[in-house]
Order: structure tokens, then C-alpha cells, then sequence
């Protein structure tokens, strides 16, 4: 092992990728099964001149994450079902107001107060639709401890870059599960950077830049003097509700994020090309797949995997393409079928497309999905 | 006149506000106070939630942040512990302090976090058009209490100073003279610091309590308020009934992002792995 391998908790890997992405301040409220997240940081912060806070409640904790954001600081949070309910209209605060957040949603079994100890993908459809109005959106999903890692990190770079709020969707399981992860060596990554004007003469904190539809964002504090606001705004950042500000600003805001659905698309194939039956899962929930989609290529079966590393925006065309060759198609899920129905939006009705959804808070066994496999073929 | 102008944005007036309204007043109140202490425009952050009052800080040429609804003293607990060196300011209303927003505003004040409040009551949801908020007066009228409020409203404070903040005052809108000397000395303080402004709704509360026009509404204000001064050397049963108004409360209580400042450097002493983090963005108090 070398000496930069170690074994961590998924909620950890998430906390230490934060920290080597540059994680300046972190707000939060303790909730199961997530609170590890804000220990770590309440301990590891201070050492790297970093900022925590325990705010009073999960709205708090989202609030004081865009404040600190609108100042040039790294901000995350982290919590579960009803925490991440709790923060959802200041989510879309960040959505409109191009305010970069990280946001660790560690699901469990909801609605309510539900199963506080259970895993459960039931949020998938909360991350991408839980605030009012259009709104953009990236939500990643890890499969493993290493992923959580790895993709806490892509979520400060997609978020410090496009200036969108991004959530990395894990769970119960993925939070607690100790597995090896071998952590990157600081002179091979770059910490992402936030992309600053170059000077306060003339700038317009909502001028979208012609190569993207990216704003350059000021921090608060270093004579640039802005007005940022959740009322529709104009390039100046001015509140306007000329219907012609209102609707441009809100498909720049979305077009921003769609327009990179390719670029920002991550996921794991196998199988798929010459597949009957193609099984499309995420998160932990994959691992039992993958293991059941194995087990039935060894005993002669045509079984392909898709998982999907990131649900929004989701990557339609391309699961479109990867799952053509396939018969029927598979979608074992922790909830009931939110992640089937963006798979029946993309891949079309004329196959059956089974929904096999599991909501006792118990994760699946591969059996189970073997099972199922089976009987689908 | 026009040296005051410099601290608005001109191209965002006129405003939106009703004709006397008090919120220019406090407005207008708290540039002259900045503008006296002379404080550097590019260090100061005002944040604002949702309702008329919020509004301000729109107009003002600072770094401002105009947030969700009750949500400014969170929003502006994150920038203050972000970057101390700031000077931040709230601007809030009665419902969105007291109602949406009350459990912040009391965790700020428990924390003494370093962030100057102005809570302008008008006791009236003036933006929504005169419901009742949690400071309209019990028996008094708004369009969600059409047979008067059955509900009492807060000592917003002392409920501030309960919770712990370490600089309240009162003042109104018809005593200027003390609502700009009260601003400054809440900005001038080190720690959670709370003016509150009674000030007036003429358009929604004046006219459905039938208190009359802006005028009437600055009188009724004045007849029930007492500053605390006076009060000290009248009868109680002069002061009976009679709102306090002026410096309330002073209290010796070290300040949130000082003190954590403090554990960083704290902690960075003795933290072996410090010296390779040296130069990481945030980290403002290399004391050693």
C-alpha cells in the first residue's frame, strides 16, 4: 500500500476531497447520516485557515454557504433527506444568482423523518426539480468510496466554473462503507479557481461572457460593489421584470448547464453493445448490479451495465445511443422509478423498460437483481 | 446633499416606496451615520432579506445582497465568518426578522457575531399589503386580523438582548437626530449590535388603524415612545404603557469571528502539518 492510500468512510472522502479542492467554509446541521461530514470539517477546517459553522438549521446552513461563496470562498454543506428539503429555496437562490455551493446530500429513507439509519436514493428527482421555477442544476452520483472522493472534487471544479450549485447525490451506505482510497498527490491536481474580472471599471456582474454564458464573479469585498439579488436582475444585476431581461436570463441560466450535457456526462459501460437486457442503476445500488450483471454473462446470459456517475443534467442522447442495442432494459433503484423515468423519457417506449424498485431501506442483494434479470429475459 | 448621493446608485432611483414612507428615512439615516464614521465604501456588505425595507440596499453603492425571505442575518453570518475584516450591515423588516427569520436573528445575537441589524418595524407586512405581523400591536388591524389582532407582538429588544446580542437600541423615525446617533454607535460596536426602528406604514397600517396620513402616523409614533433617559426621572405611572427609546443594552461579550479567528491560530500552532498550508486562501490570521 503506498503511503498515500487510506481506508475511509465515503462521508470522509467527501470531507478530504472538499479540503484538497480548497474548501474554505462549511456550514451545516447535524442529520444522519451525513454529520461525520461536518465533524471532520469542524476539525480539519481551522488547520488549513478554513472556516466552520454549526448554524441553527440546514436553511441557515445554506444561506451562510452562499454568503461566504459571494465573498471568494470555497463553500460546502452537507446533509440528508429532510435537511436537503429544508435548504431547497436557497438552492434556487444559487441557481439564479450564479452563487457556487457544493452540496453533500448523504440519502436516506424518506419522506419525512422516514428510516434516519436506512439507505435510499429517493432525492434523485429533489436534486434536480426540488426548488421552484427552471433552474440549472448538476448532480453527480458516486458509486464507491473513491468516487466520493473523486467526485467531490469535480463538484467544486463544475461548480466554481459554471457558478451553478452541485450536488453529489450519495447515501447511507456509500457514507459509512470504509474502502481504500489512494489519495492524489497535491502537485498533480489543480485546485479549481474561480474566474475573476480584471478590473471594477465598467463590470456588469451579470455580462454573460460570449464563450460560454459564464458572468466573471467578484468577490464581495474587493471594490467591485454589486448587487446580487433572487429578483429576476438584469446585466447590471438590477431587478428587472421586463419580460424580455426575465426570459433571457432564465435560458442563459439553463442553457448554460444543457449546452455541456456531453462534457459533462460520466458514466461506467459494459456489456452494452450486443446486450438482450441492459441494467441502468447508480450509487450503491450499482454494486449489487454490476455483481448480478457479472454473474449472468459467466452463466452465458447477454447482460450489459450502464451506471450513471452523473443524473443531472441527464445525459439523454448519450444513454439514448448506449442503450440502442439493448432488448429490455433493467433499472434496480433505491425509490420507485425516478431514475426509470428519465431511462423511459430517453430510451423511448417501445421496449419494456422494468422498474425494480427497492424501498425497505435495505440495499439490494445481487441475487436479487440476478433474479430479476432472469425473469426478464 | 449631493456627497450623500455618492452612496447611491443613481441609475436604481426613484425608489419603489410609497409617498412617506419611513424607509428613506432610515436609509438616509444610516449613510449619513457611515458617512460620518467614514467607513471605506469597498469594506462594507450590506445584506437584506425580503419586504419593503429590504429593498435599500438596492440603491446603495456598496457590495450588496439582497437575500431570500428571513434569511439575511445567515446569508450575512456566512460572509462576515468568511472575510472578518468586513463591515457587515443588515437591513431587515418586522416580518422578516421577527416572523420567517427569528430563529437566525436569535442565534446571531446568542453567537455575538460582528454584524450591525436595523430592523425597521413599520408592525405591518407592508409589501404584501398590510397582513398582520408578529409586531402588529394586539387589537390593532391588518388585512389577516380584520377584527383586530388576537395575537401580542415581541419586545423585539429584549428579546435581542436575551438572546444574547451586545449592543440594542431603539429609535423612530420621527427622531432622526437619534435614530443617525444610535446607527453609529451600532456600527461602531464589536459584536452583534440591533437598532430597531418604529417607523411607519401610512399606506397599509396608518390607514387601515385609521391613524391618518404619514404625519399622523410619525405623531402616533412619537406620543408612544419615551427615551430612556427621560424615563429614568419620571413617575411610573408616567411611564406607563410608553415604549423605550435610545441605548438600551451594552454587553461585555467577545466577538464570534474574533474568537474563531483566535482557535485557527490556535490550533495552527500546534498543528504539525501548518507549515505545509501556509499561503491557503482564507487563511487570514498568520500569527505565528
Amino acid at each position: 500500500m503506498s503511503e498515500n492510500a487510506k481506508l475511509m468512510q465515503g462521508n470522509e472522502a467527501c470531507t478530504m476531497a472538499a479540503i484538497a479542492a480548497g474548501l474554505e467554509f462549511y456550514a451545516g446541521y447535524p442529520i444522519t447520516p451525513s454529520t461525520e461530514i461536518a465533524e471532520m470539517c469542524s476539525e480539519e477546517l481551522p488547520k488549513v485557515g478554513g472556516k466552520f459553522i454549526q448554524m441553527e438549521d440546514e436553511i441557515g446552513s445554506i444561506s451562510a454557504c452562499i454568503g461566504a461563496s459571494l465573498t471568494g470562498a470555497k463553500a460546502m454543506t452537507a446533509t440528508s433527506g429532510p435537511g436537503f428539503s429544508l435548504m431547497q429555496e436557497s438552492i434556487g437562490y444559487a441557481s439564479l444568482c450564479e452563487i457556487p455551493v457544493v452540496i453533500i446530500d448523504v440519502q436516506r429513507m424518506g419522506p419525512s423523518t422516514g428510516m434516519p439509519t436506512s439507505p435510499a436514493q429517493g432525492d434523485l428527482m429533489q436534486a434536480r426539480w426540488g426548488t421552484h421555477g427552471d433552474h440549472p442544476i448538476i448532480a453527480l452520483a458516486p458509486g464507491n468510496v473513491k468516487e466520493c472522493y473523486e467526485l467531490t472534487f469535480r463538484a467544486f471544479e463544475l461548480s466554481e466554473k459554471y457558478r451553478v450549485p452541485v450536488v453529489v447525490l450519495t447515501d447511507e451506505v456509500i457514507g459509512h462503507m470504509r474502502e481504500k482510497v489512494v489519495l492524489p498527490d497535491p502537485a498533480n491536481y489543480m485546485i479549481p479557481l474561480r474566474a475573476m474580472p480584471q478590473s471594477p471599471a465598467g463590470y456588469k456582474p451579470y455580462a454573460a461572457d460570449p464563450n460560454g454564458g459564464v458572468p466573471l464573479m467578484a468577490p464581495f469585498g474587493t471594490g467591485y460593489r454589486w448587487h446580487c439579488t433572487g429578483l429576476f436582475h438584469d446585466e447590471n444585476g438590477a431587478p428587472s421584470s421586463k419580460p424580455a431581461v426575465a426570459s433571457a436570463l432564465l435560458r442563459r441560466l439553463n442553457l448554460k448547464i444543457e449546452n455541456r450535457v456531453d462534457e459533462l456526462a460520466d458514466y461506467v459501460a459494459e456489456g452494452l453493445e450486443d446486450c438482450d437486457l441492459a441494467v441502468v442503476s447508480f450509487g450503491s445500488s450499482a454494486m449489487a448490479a454490476l455483481s448480478a450483471v457479472r454473474r449472468s454473462r459467466d452463466e452465458g446470459y447477454r447482460v450489459g451495465m450502464l451506471r450513471l456517475k452523473t443524473i443531472w443534467p441527464f445525459p439523454t442522447a448519450l444513454v439514448r445511443r448506449l442503450l440502442a442495442p439493448a432488448k429490455k432494459i433493467l433499472v434496480p433503484e433505491m425509490n420507485l422509478g425516478q431514475l426509470a423515468i428519465e431511462i423511459e423519457r430517453a430510451a423511448g417506449c417501445e421496449r419494456p423498460i422494468i422498474r425494480l424498485g427497492k424501498v425497505s431501506g435495505e440495499l439490494f442483494h445481487p441475487d436479487e437483481v440476478f433474479a430479476a434479470i432472469k425473469e426478464a429475459l | 446633499m449631493a456627497e450623500f448621493l455618492s452612496y447611491f446608485r443613481q441609475d436604481r432611483l426613484p425608489h419603489i416606496w410609497c409617498p412617506g414612507c419611513g424607509n428613506g428615512t432610515v436609509t438616509g439615516a444610516l449613510i449619513r451615520a457611515i458617512d460620518k464614521l467614514g467607513l471605506d465604501k469597498n469594506n462594507i456588505v450590506m445584506v437584506s432579506g425580503i419586504g419593503c425595507s429590504s429593498r435599500a440596499v438596492g440603491y446603495l453603492d456598496f457590495d450588496t445582497l439582497h437575500t431570500t425571505h428571513g434569511r439575511a442575518i445567515a446569508f450575512a453570518t456566512g460572509v462576515k465568518l468568511a472575510r472578518p475584516r468586513l463591515k457587515v450591515i443588515v437591513i431587515t423588516g418586522d416580518g422578516d426578522s421577527a416572523a420567517i427569520g427569528g430563529n437566525h436573528f436569535i442565534h446571531a445575537a446568542r453567537r455575538n457575531i460582528d454584524i450591525t441589524t436595523i430592523i425597521i418595524n413599520n408592525n405591518t407586512y407592508g409589501m404584501t399589503s398590510g397582513q398582520a405581523s408578529p409586531m402588529t400591536p394586539h387589537g390593532m388591524l391588518g388585512t389577516t386580523a380584520p377584527y383586530g389582532n388576537v395575537e401580542y407582538n415581541f419586545d423585539l429588544c429584549e428579546l435581542a438582548k436575551a438572546a444574547g446580542a451586545t449592543y440594542v437600541a431603539r429609535a423612530t423615525t420621527y427622531h432622526y437626530v437619534l435614530l443617525e446617533d444610535l446607527i453609529g454607535k451600532a456600527l461602531m460596536h464589536k459584536g452583534f449590535a440591533v437598532v430597531e426602528v418604529l417607523s411607519q406604514c401610512p399606506t397599509y397600517f396608518g390607514r387601515k388603524n385609521k391613524i391618518g396620513g404619514a404625519v399622523d402616523s410619525l405623531n402616533w409614533i412619537k406620543n408612544q415612545t419615551i427615551n430612556i433617559k427621560a424615563a429614568a426621572v419620571l413617575p411610573p405611572e408616567k411611564r406607563e404603557g410608553k415604549i423605550l427609546i435610545g441605548e438600551l443594552h451594552r454587553g461585555e461579550k467577545a466577538e464570534f469571528t474574533q474568537q474563531y479567528l483566535e482557535l485557527i491560530a490556535r490550533v495552527q500552532r500546534t498543528n504539525p502539518t501548518y507549515a505545509r498550508n501556509k499561503g491557503v486562501p482564507g487563511c487570514e490570521l498568520n500569527s505565528d
